[in-house]
Parts: structure tokens; sequence; C-alpha cells
């Protein structure tokens, strides 16, 4: 006998995935997906992300990691709430990983969530979590192949950071042919190219973002 | 790279349809599997035996059905396959095209007994 089902393999993330995004919508917040190889760059990224927007923007946010709590510690450093989830060998963060950790947090008193994804080119990619913005970071030293090894993450996300270009003049990394072959596969890709160590870059990012989060508070109003 | 817990979550989709019509044994399972999500069939069917064990799946085959990656393009009203993830119009030259389907992954149907 037959049996249709025709049931998402991801369905069930899906769904909460809507309740999150449904949370972040009534309380005016912009929840950013930050996904990257391990070693990118990512809580160099937040850490900077604060320094440039503290007393602009009120931040809350949430560490994914597979073990460890290094990155929540060095994040709490700057005064703002951190959730940290540890998730216990997965390398992804889920939906329901993140509504649980929204228990942690005072939604209504934030603009803007950043949620530090585990370090994984592949997997965060194909779990939705509610977000309003998915960021992704591609370091100078990964080399400008990777799209095509791993395009989802390059065809879902939103914005590409190019980060540790000050390194640019030790490696054959072209930001050149970067540029075409995410054009090719995301065309609406809003590429910076920033150092986290230098601060080169990063305040064309910061405003870009503190736009994208004034812009989710208006719709609130509206 | 998490094909374990998709695994699970085929299982978990698959038992509750075959107790709740009844099945003896999960003979076959169809899974529509987009190009674009990146899961690899051979490791789901690795884990599948596992993950079944001492259930009425156990020794299901599981066929994959592959679903290409396609795009539209808004200007030529037409819809193309996309090679090596490069979203230009083969017949206008244009970048603007939706990608329509490749990140299929659902468990179209079961076969029982
Ligand atoms: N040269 C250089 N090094 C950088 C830059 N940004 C970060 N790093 C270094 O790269 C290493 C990893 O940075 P993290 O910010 O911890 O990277 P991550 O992506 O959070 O790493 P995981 O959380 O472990 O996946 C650290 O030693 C940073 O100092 C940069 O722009 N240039
Ligand atoms: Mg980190
Ligand atoms: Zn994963
Ligand atoms: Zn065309």
């Amino acid at each position: 006998m037959d049996i249709r089902i025709l049931e998402g393999v991801f369905d069930a993330n899906e769904r909460i995935a809507s309740e999150n995004e449904a949370l972040f919508r009534e309380n005016g917040v912009l929840a950013m997906n930050l996904m990257a190889s391990p070693g990118a760059g990512k809580t160099s990224l937040v850490s900077r992300t604060l320094e440039m927007l503290s007393g602009k923007v009120s931040i809350g946010v949430i560490e994914g990691d597979i073990a460890s709590s290094v990155d929540a510690e060095k994040i709490k450093s700057y005064g703002v709430p951190v959730v940290q989830i540890n998730t216990g060998g997965a390398c992804h963060l889920d939906a329901a990983m993140i509504r649980e950790a929204l228990g942690h947090l005072d939604l209504p008193s934030l603009d803007l969530l950043i949620i530090e994804n585990v370090g994984n080119l592949v997997c965060p990619a194909e779990f939705n979590l509610g977000e309003g913005l998915r960021v992704m970071i591609l370091s100078v030293a990964e080399g400008h192949d990777k799209p095509l090894k791993y395009p989802l993450m390059f065809s879902q996300s939103h914005v590409l950071l190019v980060n540790k270009i000050d390194l640019l003049g030790m490696s054959d990394f072209d930001v050149g042919t970067l540029r075409e072959t995410v054009r090719r596969m995301n065309p609406a890709m809003v590429i910076f190219e920033v150092s986290c160590r230098t601060g080169e870059g990063l305040p064309a990012w910061a405003e870009w973002l503190e736009r994208m989060v004034r812009e989710r508070k208006n719709q609130q109003r509206m | 790279m998490h094909e374990l817990g998709v695994t699970e979550s085929i299982a978990g989709i698959v038992l509750r349809h075959a107790n709740m019509n009844g099945a003896r044994r999960v003979l076959k399972v169809n899974i529509k599997l987009g190009e674009l999500t990146g899961i690899v069939d051979r490791y789901v069917s690795f884990y599948w035996d596992m993950v079944t064990k001492d259930t009425v799946a156990q020794g299901a085959e599981l066929n994959f059905v592959k679903v290409p990656t396609v795009a539209y393009c808004n200007r030529c009203r037409e819809e193309f396959r996309i090679e090596e993830y490069d979203l230009t119009c083969p017949r206008c030259g244009e970048v603007a095209s939706d990608i329509i389907s490749g990140r299929e992954f659902v468990v179209e149907s079961i076969e029982i007994e």
C-alpha cells in the first residue's frame, strides 16, 4: 500500500522559526544570524560591532558553541546581555535552541540580537532560526573559491563580510574573483571588505547595520 | 554534515505515518532531495539502518529523487537549469533570477504492508 506523506524534513524547525520571527517582529528586534567557518572572525566581529554601536543601539547576543563558553565570556565583558547555547556536539544552531535562549533575554529592551552560529559553512544555512538578517563571514585565509564549495550559505545570506583583509598581501586571495562569483550566485548580496584587526572597513558595516535596525523599528511602528 | 539528525527526522516522520496506518512493515520510502541542500544521500542511507533498528521501518529501502537547481529569469519569463551555481540567464545574460527549486527535502510517500 502507498501512503502519501509530503512532509518536509525541516518542517518542524521551520514552524518554530516562524514563531521566533513573529516574536522578533512584535518586539521590533532585528535578529541577525552570523555564520562562518571556525576562526573566520565571528566573535571578533561581534566585539567590534558592540564597540561601534554602543550607546546608539541596544544589543543582545546569543553565543552558539559546541562546548566551551570562551566566546560568551569575551562578549560579557562588553556589559551586554549574553546567552550561551552549548549545542552538545551539534554542528549548527536550530530554531528550538533559539526559542529556549529567548527565555533568558528581555526582548522588548533590545533593538538588535546578534546570534553567533556554530563555526561551520554547511549546516547553519539549512536551519532557519527566524532571523531577519543572515550575515556570513569569509576570511582571506580561507581562499576565494569557497562560494562554489559551499553554495547554499552564499546563496541564502544577505551580507558577506570579507574579513582579515590586512592579510591580503600575504595570500593569493583575489577579491575581484570572489565578487564576480558571488554576483553570479546571489546578485543581491551586500559585500563589505573589513579587518577586525585593523578596523579597516568596519565603520561602513556599522552604519549599514544601524540603518537596518532603524528600518526594523520603523516597520514595527507602522 | 548533520546527516544523522536529518535521518532521525526522516525516521520520525516515517514511523508516525506507518503507525497511523497500522503498518507491519515499511518497504520503501520515497524522498525528494534538492541539489542545493548539500545533504549526502549515501550518508543518510548509512545511518538509516542504525536509526530504524527494531522498528517497522527496519530494512526499508530509501529512494531518493534528486531535484535539480532551477532558476527563473524575469526578463525572458523562462526557467533554466543552474550549473555551477551560476544564476546568469543563458539566454539574456541577466543575473536577477529567483531560485525556484533545489532546496526541497521532503518525505513524499511510503510503501507499507
Ligand atoms: N589578521 C587578522 N586576524 C583576525 C581578524 N579577525 C579575527 N582575527 C583572528 O582570528 C582568530 C579567530 O577569531 P574569532 O573572532 O575567535 O573567530 P570565530 O569565527 O569567532 O571562531 P570560532 O568561534 O572558534 O568559530 C583570532 O585569533 C582573531 O584574533 C582580522 O581581521 N585579521
Ligand atoms: Mg567565536
Ligand atoms: Zn549541522
Ligand atoms: Zn533571461
